[in-house]
């Protein structure tokens, strides 16, 4: 069970401010998951390079002998930067060749995102503590959706925190708690070869949407489609490089609100993450329908 | 001998709800400061929850969960919205939200009013013991849902499900009604019912005209295990 | 006829084609009181190892066993103070008479612990008798009253129980009486249809913001229980302590009910023995064994039950349906009422007639008068003195000063499921299964 927020900025004058407006809201949502928290952020960058998240627990681990390595393996140059537990790396080419690369090579560094604007953060602690460790609070971008943790089902670890990234520029997170994924998991991972790295619920209902973008779907389709094939009770807020989307299963129990405004347009659990935000005392308020996709962005 | 306070601020921004929910609740005794004010109530949750006296309390701003929760003869407003479960479990007194109420608006509450000038979303009214509910705007899927006693107004439409398994509880609208729940059915709308629905309005402050209003009550179907309504458990 | 040769199916026998047929000539779930009836491993199959050259007994009467325990002591400003480590658990009045739930009180007040209230909230009668009084806040809410909740020593959140892990409460019209329907808000004598998720909150995170607004509305004073059937206990415990529970209580598969379907009884929810273990597991994980507390219930019946479920790791352990024997569920009296149920006592878990012989789980005053107040309240403060006398008695032959201090290895197991449940070496060997020694 958890605390999940998105914010989309649409006037690009106020993108610069995407991680100090971002912070407060993640920092409120605490209380509902003490366990961990992610960061999912989507920085416009002017290259279109292939851009990984990579993750090691070891805080001195050797990243730049991972990027002269792939740098070889992929024959395109490759830069490395190192922030706290996580790492960045460049690359002038299709970020899938770059996770293939890492997964096949070094499955001991976890893959956290793969896309050419999206980068995930997250780590197991307290949601202020985490974005300080990242510097979140700094960070220009166009739109971010986080999560605070508190573990029902599988283990409290980094990995097990979301948002999940199981295909490029796309994360998802969730309030609730699915009842039909091991069946799903089985299915995704042994027939349709989506691979999976931990036993979270969340991670499963992921890759299906990785799966449904993969066979053609637009994330509105993919997600319409969960509302048959996922079941159990769900709050998705869903990042993909052009915006994000929310989605509430028809039971709807798990809570979820929206406000917006000519400049922005932002969803959470529960209101008071929203509280601070410029301009919301003028801003439209309300609750999303259940099973109803709601969709922002350029896309 | 000092002045005779009329209005009393209490500001969540300096002082922490423990605090405030103890000065409402007059856990430090009773005195004779029967109005407040709340400001800076920043989406908290659980604001003006077990109140006991006929006091005013005026929330200046957007409450989070559970707002009134409890509540026992306070007349309280919200200039805002409120989060889900506003009133839940109320015995007496009144609760008005001049905004949008979330859901499990007035859950299982026992008596008094509560008035929401907005919106109310899912589940408003579900459990209902006694309470009357007045809804100008619309609201959201099941609500009424098993409710027991008491009345759900709704000037604006409803969503799916509309008063699914009721028991006693009425419901009066005025909108569309996307669908009717599990043996709820529409009543006819007498002399008795339009008096009682006329007086919920007049005391919601709403000039809707009763006679533009349909009544939903339970099928009663449900009141003995029978093997024919199997598929409505 | 060669009787000898007359040979009944071990998957149809003659009970099983009977409730075959039932069904085939009403078309519904069979419904009763009563916990699993089936064996499962138990703390039947757990022995205790008493002292002899490596460890010392106390003698009894004369060295001191104590058998204090607090509830509550991670908020609440009032812990719940128990003299021994057995409560009473939450029992509706509705599913008993008011003779019944007066009786509880008084047993347990005489004895210093508390009872619990049920689904339709609170009497007079029991909050009177009951020297310490658990407030049950469930899914259906029926009769909650905020007044009832600032009277009680503590608040019990009821997300499940062992019965029925996932259902909701039910009461058969025959028990739907005036004075119950009034507590209840339904119209008399219908069948009550109870909810089984809370109305106004779904999940631990939602859960946490919900304590919060009973903490408030209580003043912060009394501790907050939440109470699950046993199911995914090692999960459930952990959120129950990160939702903010001062105290959890798990109640295994054969925890009883006044009424529900035989198929959630019998095949839903796991035994207790695995569920303590799991739930003393988690909270030692956190860092809350002891810190906050664990009450187990769902088959105790002896102190030797009592100071296994200690020595598992539970703070103190509740009764339901021992209670009621004590007042005299099931006692061989009024034998031709019994019969008229189809049944004989012993063996009856027709509680959800309404009609219960010796005047326990029923409505009826007629019935009611067979229980005397007085009387059956004597009876359980005996049953408790002597659960918590045995206790002492096998504490003692450990070694133990405090109940508590018993531990799992003052114990072995006879069956190998019950060594891998409870983590307890099969006697004779050090093997655990599952467990590698390294």
């Amino acid at each position: 069970m958890c605390g999940i927020v998105g914010l989309y900025i649409k006037n690009k004058d106020q993108r610069s401010r995407l991680g100090q407006l971002f912070r407060p809201m993640l920092s409120e949502m605490t209380d509902r998951g003490p366990d961990s928290a992610g960061i999912a952020v989507y920085r416009e960058d002017s290259s279109t390079d292939g851009k990984l998240t990579l993750y090691h627990d070891n805080p001195d681990f050797h990243w730049h002998v991972i990027a002269d390595e792939m740098e070889s393996a992929l024959k395109t140059p490759v830069t490395e930067e190192r922030i706290a537990s996580h790492a960045i790396l460049r690359a002038a080419t299709d970020p899938s060749k770059m996770r293939e690369w890492i997964d096949k090579t070094h499955p001991e560094i976890r893959v956290m995102s793969a896309g050419r604007v999206l980068e995930i953060y997250k780590e197991v602690g307290l949601a202020d503590a985490v974005m300080e460790r990242f510097g979140v609070p700094q960070m220009a971008g166009s739109h971010a959706v986080g999560h605070t943790r508190m573990a029902t089902e599988s283990a409290v670890t980094t990995e097990g925190a979301h948002p999940f990234n199981t295909g490029n520029d796309l994360c998802l997170v969730h309030n609730g708690s699915l009842s039909n994924h091991n069946r799903l998991r089985e299915w995704l991972r042994d027939k349709r070869g989506i691979p999976f790295k931990t036993e979270n619920d969340t991670e499963v209902a992921a890759g299906y949407l990785t799966w449904r973008l993969n066979e053609g779907a637009s994330i509105k389709e993919a997600l319409e489609a969960g509302i048959k094939d996922l079941d159990g009770f769900y709050t998705f807020a869903v990042g993909t490089a052009d915006g994000f989307s929310v989605l509430r299963d028809p039971i709807a129990c798990k809570p979820a609100v929206i406000a917006e405004t000519d400049d922005w347009v932002a969803m959470s659990s529960e209101f008071r993450a929203l509280a601070d935000l410029p301009g919301v005392d003028k801003a439209t308020i309300w609750e999303p329908k259940p099973g109803t996709v709601y969709t922002w962005g350029t896309a | 001998m000092g002045d005779r306070v009329t209005m009393e601020i209490l500001d969540l921004g300096k002082d922490d709800l423990r605090t405030i929910n103890r000065r409402l609740q007059k856990r430090d005794g009773e005195d004779n400061v029967s109005d407040f004010e709340v400001i800076n109530p920043k989406g908290s949750h659980a604001l003006a929850c077990g109140l006991m006296h006929p006091i005013n309390v005026t929330i200046k701003g957007h409450t989070g969960y559970y707002c009134a929760g409890m509540n026992k003869e306070a007349n309280i407003t919200v200039e805002g919205n409120a989060g889900p479960g506003v009133a839940e479990n109320m015995m007496s007194g009144k609760v008005h939200i001049k905004g949008n109420a979330s859901q499990y608006a007035g859950a299982t509450s026992h008596g008094g009013l509560l008035v929401i000038d907005g919106d109310a979303s899912s589940r408003c009214g579900i459990s209902l013991k006694g309470c009357d509910i007045v809804v100008k705007g619309s609201i959201g899927h099941l609500a009424a849902f098993m409710a027991q006693a008491g009345h759900l107004v709704v000037c604006g439409d409803t969503g799916a499900d509309l008063g699914d398994s009721i028991y006693e509880a009425e419901i009066f609208v005025k909108g569309k009604v996307e669908s009717l729940g599990t043996d709820c059915e529409e009543k006819e709308m007498n002399d008795e019912r339009r008096a009682v629905l006329a007086d919920l309005l007049n005391k919601a402050g709403a000039d809707d005209d009763p006679a533009d209003f349909r009544c939903y009550g339970s099928g009663r179907n449900l009141y003995h295990f029978k093997i024919d309504n199997a598929g409505s458990y | 006829m060669d009787t000898r040769k007359i040979r009944e199916s071990a998957t149809f026998p003659p009970r099983v084609i009977a409730e075959i047929q039932r069904a085939a000539a009403e078309g519904i779930y069979s419904i009763r009181g009563s916990g699993a009836k089936r064996p499962v491993p138990h703390f039947d199959d757990l022995v205790f190892l008493g002292a002899s050259m490596s460890r010392y007994p106390l003698e009894g009467y004369r060295e001191r066993c104590d058998t204090s325990v607090t509830i509550g002591t991670r908020y609440a400003k009032k812990p719940v103070e128990l003299k021994i480590p057995i409560t009473i658990a939450g029992m509706s009045f509705g599913a008993l008479g008011a003779n019944a739930k007066d009786a509880l009180g008084r047993g347990a007040s005489m004895a210093g612990t508390s009872t619990t209230t049920g689904d339709g909230g609170m009497t007079e009668e029991e909050r009177q008798s009951s020297k310490t009084l658990v407030y049950q806040y469930l899914p259906s809410r029926y009769g909650m009253q905020p007044d009832q909740l600032r009277r009680a020593d503590a608040i019990e959140v009821v997300v499940g129980q062992g019965a029925k892990p996932g259902g909701g409460g039910m009461l058969l019209g025959q028990k739907i009486t005036k004075r119950v329907a009034q507590m209840r808000t339904l119209p008399e004598g219908i069948d009550q249809r109870s909810a089984c998720r809370h109305p106004d909150w779904t999940g631990p995170d939602d859960l946490e913001i919900k304590i919060r607004e009973l903490r408030e509305i209580t003043d912060w004073q009394v501790p907050i229980y939440i109470k699950c059937g046993a199911a995914r206990t090692h999960y459930d415990v952990t959120l129950a302590v990160k939702a903010g529970a001062d105290a959890v209580v798990v109640d295994g598969m054969q925890g009883g009910t006044a009424a529900t379907q035989d198929v959630f009884i019998e095949d839903v929810g796991i035994p207790t023995l695995p569920a303590v273990r799991q739930a003393v597991e988690a909270l030692k994980e956190l860092d809350m064994h002891r810190k906050v507390q664990l009450i187990v219930s769902g088959g105790i019946r002896t102190g030797a039950d009592v100071a296994k479920a200690l020595a598992l790791g539970a703070d103190a352990v509740s009764i339901g349906m021992a209670a009621l024997m004590a007042l005299n569920c099931n006692a061989p009296l009024y034998e031709e009422d019994y019969e008229k149920l189809g049944t004989r006592s012993g063996a009856c878990h027709h509680c959800h007639t309404g009609k219960c012989p010796v005047g326990v789980a029923t409505q009826d005053p007629e019935l009611e008068k067979r229980l005397d107040p007085e009387a059956a309240g004597r009876r359980l403060r005996n049953y408790l003195n002597a659960l918590t006398l045995e206790c002492q008695t096998i504490a003692r032959a450990c070694g133990k000063s405090h109940v508590h201090n018993l531990e799992p290895e003052d114990m072995a197991a006879l069956t190998i499921e019950a060594a891998a449940m409870a983590k307890v070496p099969l006697a004779g060997t050090d093997w655990i299964p599952g467990q590698m020694r390294l």
